[in-house]
């Protein structure tokens, strides 16, 4: 394969215009882009030269991978993310060993300064040993490679919050790719793992106009991250009239109520998935019956238990209360005992 | 601090803390007062079934009519205030949920298998309508607290920071009810339940401990007012 944009690279594989700007308008819209502004995306990314990315896969599962490339059927998102010159991916590429190591430094060298980085899983921080590429470090191994990166995705939650990895007791002090990289734009792009069109779309964005998008605070594009799955579900109407599952399996889940008592973490989860959804657009969890269990939020592992609705307590154990009503008591009867010293003396005074 | 982390400290160890402060508090003040000595009333009682005094408990909670005219505006305000107050804390969902929690995951039974009934609940709009009603009658009080020479005068810090603690978990409630000021939901959420907390700590130490002495009070006072034979 010889084609150096991403235009030439489409259309050696069948992709027909109507394709190609049906899938520039959806993801326009996805972006919250303007309709006029399709014809110049398409313009860029038919134009854009395919950007050389290496992918670093660090503490994870390869789900974000395998969303990627595995969710369902070839797609136009598909080719996209294939029209990238994937240099170094140790998960997908043929060469191991030696040779893979080798292509990830020439590609380096080669586009030194200009390259995408694309890190998916944690960094282990407590030990060396905990992870190691070719007897190199993930710790080192994600220095080297960010000095000369453009820019980086942090792909998934474990890259971009520490994740899985990261959730108590921490045995491996895993991190995020922030924590260790501070001089490199990061794009967070969380999920456990991210939309498959999310990722593209993020791709696309900085093949179209060569710059990262506009970022939250938690370094997330506003685009996809910007609203919470509450605020764009499709069950919102049922939480405003008070009418919520109280089981999985109760009149209300069948009716397809609001899951917020099930432990819903839509109120408080920014992402995509219920304009995006997966699957090619079937469905997303909560559409499925389950409610969001956060996943695209920092520290959602340990956030107080995927099925305890958000506005309750997390007491842990009852000590501190226990005590408390000891303390109160003690307290209460010294201040009584002392009142009635008080008392007496007075009463003897008299 | 990230906002996640924020809403995981207010649900968590904040939470835990104040309610620490606020059962130990609550506890210090009930059993103090419960142990202190009773003097001895050697007189002569003028009646003797004093449990018909416990009447006062109703009577003081209506305005008496020669007062009216002066008291009608706190009776009406205060009634107002209180009763969305207690609506919004008592019948929206998520406290109606975390009401039930603290009953599974602090005391260790579950609510609805114990009482038999499951906590009746009110829709979020007509919940935060009387949530509007009740922090727009807390405005009003404080206004005539400020205008009213005499309250004024015998009004004293406790006063303004029970008012300020009252009042910031309903105007918090409502910003995080309407995603307002563009701040993320669990800010909102994460800043409602740090002033529910803040309220909680103050309680037991100012004039917000009313709410559970109040018919106690009354009560004790006129089962005295009976056993004197006073007029109720």
């Amino acid at each position: 394969m010889n084609a150096t944009t991403v235009g030439e690279y489409l259309r050696a594989r069948g992709v027909s215009r109507r394709e190609f700007l049906i899938f520039c308008t959806t993801a326009a819209s996805a972006m919250a882009l303007p309709a006029a502004l399709v014809p110049r995306i398409a313009e860029a990314l038919e134009k854009a030269r395919r950007p050389s990315v290496i992918w670093l896969p660090f503490q994870e599962c390869t789900g974000c991978t395998e969303s990627i490339t595995r969710a369902h059927g070839a797609t136009i998102e598909g080719m996209i993310f294939d029209a990238i010159s994937l240099d170094y991916q140790h998960t997908l590429q043929a060469a191991a060993g030696t040779a893979a190591e080798h292509a990830r430094e020439q590609a380096m060298k080669d586009n030194w300064g200009q390259y995408l980085l694309i890190v998916d899983g944690s960094i282990p921080t407590a030990n060396a040993g905990y992870g190691t590429i070719a007897g190199v470090s993930n710790l080192d191994m994600l220095r080297e490679a960010a000095k000369g990166a453009a820019a980086i995705v942090a792909l998934g939650s474990c890259a971009a919050f520490g994740g899985i990895p990261m959730a108590r007791p921490d045995p491996t002090g895993a991190v995020p790719v922030s924590d260790v990289i501070k001089d490199k734009p990061i794009i967070n792009v969380p999920g456990c793992p991210p939309i498959p069109v999310v990722i593209t779309g993020v791709l696309m964005q900085y093949l179209t106009f060569g710059r990262i998008p506009e970022l939250d605070a938690l370094g997330r594009p506003k685009a996809f991250y910007g609203q919470t799955l509450h605020d764009r579900c499709y069950r919102r109407p049922f939480y405003e009239r008070g009418e919520f599952a109280e089981t999985f399996d109760d009149e209300g889940a069948r009716k397809g109520w609001c899951l917020y008592k099930l432990g819903c973490k839509g109120p408080t989860t920014y992402n995509a998935c219920a304009t995006a959804k997966w699957n090619g657009g079937v469905s997303f969890p909560i559409e499925s019956g389950h409610g969001c269990i956060g996943c695209s939020e920092p520290r959602f592992w340990d956030a107080g238990g995927f099925y305890r609705p958000l506005s309750t307590g997390n007491w842990g154990t009852a000590t501190t209360v226990g005590t408390a009503v000891g303390v109160g008591v003690a307290l209460g009867a010294a201040a009584a005992l002392a009142a009635r010293r008080r008392q007496k003396d007075m009463e003897k005074k008299a | 601090m990230t906002s996640t982390t924020l809403l995981e400290f207010a649900r968590g160890p904040a939470l835990t803390w104040a309610t620490g402060v606020f059962v130990a508090g609550v506890l210090w003040r009930l059993v103090g007062v419960a142990l202190l000595r009773t003097k001895k009333d050697l007189s002569e009682p003028r009646n003797t079934a004093t449990w018909k005094g416990l009447r006062l408990i109703a009577l003081r909670s209506w305005p008496r009519r020669e007062f009216l005219e002066g008291t009608a505006f706190g009776e009406i305000m205060g009634y107002t205030f209180h009763l969305g107050f207690l609506a919004a804390l008592l019948f929206l969902v998520p406290h109606v949920l975390f009401f039930e929690n603290v009953f599974e995951g602090l005391l260790g039974f579950d609510f609805s298998d114990v009482f038999g009934f499951t906590w009746p609940t009110l829709p979020t709009g007509v919940v935060t309508f009387l949530g509007a009603v009740s922090l727009a009658a807390l405005v009003a009080v404080l206004i005539h607290r400020l205008t009213s020479p005499v309250k004024r005068l015998i009004s004293n810090f406790d006063d303004y920071l029970s008012w300020l603690l009252t009042a910031a978990p309903l105007a918090t409630g409502m910003l995080a009810y309407a995603h307002a000021g563009g701040a993320p939901y669990e800010v909102l959420l994460a800043v409602h339940i740090l002033s529910v907390e803040a309220l909680m700590i103050w309680f037991p130490f100012g004039k917000l401990m009313h709410a559970v002495t109040i018919f106690a009070a009354r009560g004790s006072q006129g089962m005295l007012f009976e056993r004197k034979g006073a007029s109720l």
